[in-house]
């Protein structure tokens, strides 16, 4: 045998993927993740359980936010929608004060969700007609809990004021009511609601699962000592990293159907766009999830460095993705990050086709740059995996 | 580089932290030969057959396995070498079939089902075949690792303690087979702990502290070694035994029956040494032995400790 240029013939070698031994490495995948019921089962489970609490939250309407009111007139029109908003059960009522500058205090404090301002000269100017404002400021931070009960304000409200409406001020108590509810959402302008929350909740249901089981892909071999055998055999790198990944595809589907339907069922969210564009959004999407998971396989040495590398992953897709807080109202920083991970693409792609009709050509962007971080995940990926036990 | 030396590697050398695990290790093996390779626990044993087949990158040193570089072209020498590691290392998740199968597999073995069909058959396991791997005893887990570095046919086999921890018997069972794999011209490199098993090879390269201190045909190892013995008996030996232990030129005291068996590199103060004892103890009879293969290894074993820092 004359091996007299093994360099050259290395790097082809490396490269020449063999389907079967790709094949090889997803069957024993897929037998090792049938036995292993516990995990299996979790990954089934959580996509519902999510739902089901976060579409409790939701469903529920959220019932004593704390509430301060500052009373700058005191008469019986506002006493009796004060006396309301005390017997109703959405708020309740922890402060009375005339001062402004207390009331918005104990609203940044956090100490209420709500702050009801009710003006000057308000009972003179609606009985005039003139249709003063009651102002209510809502701590939209947590949009899920101020949504809801700023509906239920309003018929308070309109409660409160009908039966002080009789006798000579008969005459108001017809549409429009003589006053004006004015409400602010503050520090969430955009007000999340059901609608956008159920469609962005698959995509971290997918990123939580996905990228937590292929974080551990490596790792697990590496700690049960079966890498050394599988590092001994001729296997590549691409082929361990496709055949131990694809197995998750078929995972990431049921979880996608599952959202689907309760989204659909529990929540009659329409579903408005082009399921084509949606299909290949989510399929590119597991796919790099996978991907991330991988390379955090390739980076970890143990499974508990798995785990904490991928909670570490699990932040920023939260927090800078647009899922929890609006994407262009965070600073420049944080959109650079979150314009690198892949669930801040696949929100805007999946609430873009889900509740605005949206089809390929209105999310091309944002495909073309998942596709992008795909790529790159794979290469870095199979740069670090370590050929040798070194 | 000759055709017939299937491993022939110079200098190999690794480090962990600085400290020297293998230095400059030579090992030149044979076609055919079944080479033993004896050392104390940590010696570096493992370290040197994981950089033989590509495993760890050597730190310095060179080498061909099968003909194939062991620095460049690790990815021919895997399809052709069988490497048995020392801990169980395939899945025992998965059944003895299965297990069979996906190392078939990654081979790329034609007639796969027919050939892990006779692996089964060979190893014994054909009923036990989708029992799941981890619930097998020591010896049928040493069974079915040996049926899945076999399966591809390889020239070479890589056998780290291969019968660590398994019982006599499954033990002969064993080297039985390895016996008869050599036969058809594979060739092995084996480490062990047993002297046994040891003294079936037709070599021994012996390695303490990362550095070979010996390496040679097996009946060639008393005449290197060059250990000087004697044979007490009579009464009361385990006083005799005390006086020995720790004695000056004793390296090794053993009892082998109702005698006691005392060896030492140092012939003349190994002869003051026994001579005194008797003196001491009259009833003791002294009397000049050549060293055997058990003094030699038992010697070895002894010799360096474990040698884990
Ligand atoms: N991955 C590693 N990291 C650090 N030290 C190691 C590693 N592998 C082996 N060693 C050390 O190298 C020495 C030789 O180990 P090894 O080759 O396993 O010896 P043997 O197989 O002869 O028992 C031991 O001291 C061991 O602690
Ligand atoms: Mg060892």
């Amino acid at each position: 045998m004359n091996a007299a240029s093994p360099r050259a013939l290395r790097l082809p070698k490396l490269f020449d993927i063999s389907w079967a031994r790709v094949f090889a490495v997803f069957l024993k995948e897929l037998v090792q993740m049938r036995r292993d019921r516990p995990t299996f089962a979790i990954m089934i489970a959580m996509p519902v359980m999510q739902l089901v609490l976060f579409g409790y939250a939701i469903n529920n309407d959220p019932r004593h936010l704390p509430a301060v009111v500052e009373m700058r007139e005191d008469g019986p029109l506002t006493r009796a929608f004060l006396a309301s908003l005390r017997a109703s059960s959405f708020v309740d009522i922890v402060a009375v004060t005339p001062r402004a500058d207390a009331a918005d205090a104990m609203l940044r404090s956090g100490r209420a969700t709500f702050l009801i301002s009710i003006p000057e000269g308000f009972e003179r100017r609606m009985v005039r007609g003139e249709r003063p404002q009651i102002l209510v400021a809502a701590d939209a931070s947590d949009p899920v809990a101020a949504g809801g009960a700023l509906g239920a304000i309003q018929s308070i409200a309109d409660q409160a004021f009908a039966p002080e409406l009789q006798g000579s001020l008969r005459f108001m108590a017809r549409a429009p009511p003589p006053y004006e509810l004015v409400i602010h959402r503050r520090y969430n302008p955009a007000g999340v609601t059901a609608f956008n929350i159920v469609p962005a909740l698959l995509g971290v249901i997918l990123t939580m699962t996905m990228v937590m089981i292929t974080s551990i892909a490596l790792t697990r071999e590496t700690e049960r000592g079966t890498m050394e055998n599988l590092l001994a055999t001729p296997v590549r790198p691409v082929e361990v990293m496709i055949g131990k990944t694809t197995p998750y595809i078929g995972v990431g589907a049921v979880q996608v159907v599952i959202v689907l339907m309760v989204a659909t069922f529990l929540f009659q969210i329409p579903f408005t766009g082009s399921f084509p564009a949606f299909l290949v959004a989510v399929t590119l999407f597991i796919f790099a999830n996978l991907m991330l998971g991988y390379l955090i396989s390739t980076l970890a040495r143990t499974q508990m460095q798995a785990m904490q590398m991928t909670f570490f992953v699990f932040l920023p897709s939260i927090l800078l993705s647009g899922f929890m807080f609006p994407f262009r109202a965070m600073p420049g920083w944080a959109q650079a990050i979150g314009e690198s991970i892949p669930i801040t693409h696949f929100l805007r792609i999946v609430r873009e086709i889900v509740l605005k009709g949206a089809g390929f050509s209105d999310i091309a962007t944002d495909l073309w740059q998942l596709a992008l971080i795909l790529v790159v995940l794979a290469a870095l990926a199979l740069m670090r995996f370590r050929r040798t036990l070194d | 580089m000759s055709d017939d030396i299937v491993i022939d590697v110079n200098g190999l050398t690794k480090s962990y932290g600085g400290r020297m695990v293998v230095d400059h290790f030579d090992l030149q093996v044979p076609r055919g030969a079944i080479y033993g390779f004896l050392g104390p626990n940590g010696s570096g044993k493992t370290t040197t057959i994981r950089m033989v087949c590509g495993l760890l990158k050597p730190e310095s040193g060179e080498g061909r396995v099968l003909g194939f570089d062991v620095l460049n072209d690790s990815l021919s020498i895997k399809e052709r070498v069988g490497y048995m590691t020392q801990k169980f290392s395939l899945y025992e998740d998965l059944s003895i079939r299965e297990n069979l199968d996906f190392i078939a597999r990654l081979y790329g073995l034609d007639n796969r089902h027919a050939r892990v069909d006779k692996a089964l058959e060979d190893l014994g396991l054909v009923e036990r075949q989708s029992q799941v791997a981890g619930k097998l005893s020591g010896g049928w887990k040493q069974r079915l690792a040996l049926a899945a570095c076999m399966i591809h046919e390889p020239q070479l086999l890589l056998l780290d303690e291969p019968t660590a921890g398994v019982d006599p018997k499954a033990r002969r069972d064993f080297w039985d087979q390895i016996r008869r794999y050599s036969a058809q011209g594979v060739t092995t490199l084996v480490s062990t702990h047993y002297m046994d098993e040891a003294v079936q090879c037709d070599s021994i390269a012996y390695i303490a502290y990362g550095k070979k201190l010996l390496d040679a045909p097996t009946a060639d190892i008393p005449k290197q070694i060059n250990l000087a013995c004697w044979r007490l008996e009579g009464r009361p030996l385990q006083q005799a035994q005390d006086m020995l232990e720790g004695a000056a030129g004793v390296d090794l005291v053993a009892r082998f029956g109702a005698a006691i068996h005392v060896c030492g590199r140092d012939p003349a103060l190994l002869e003051r040494t026994v001579l005194n004892v008797r003196e001491a103890q009259p009833h003791i009879n002294i009397q000049r032995i050549d060293a055997g293969f058990e003094e030699i290894f038992i010697y070895l074993m002894a010799e360096s400790r474990d040698n884990f820092q």
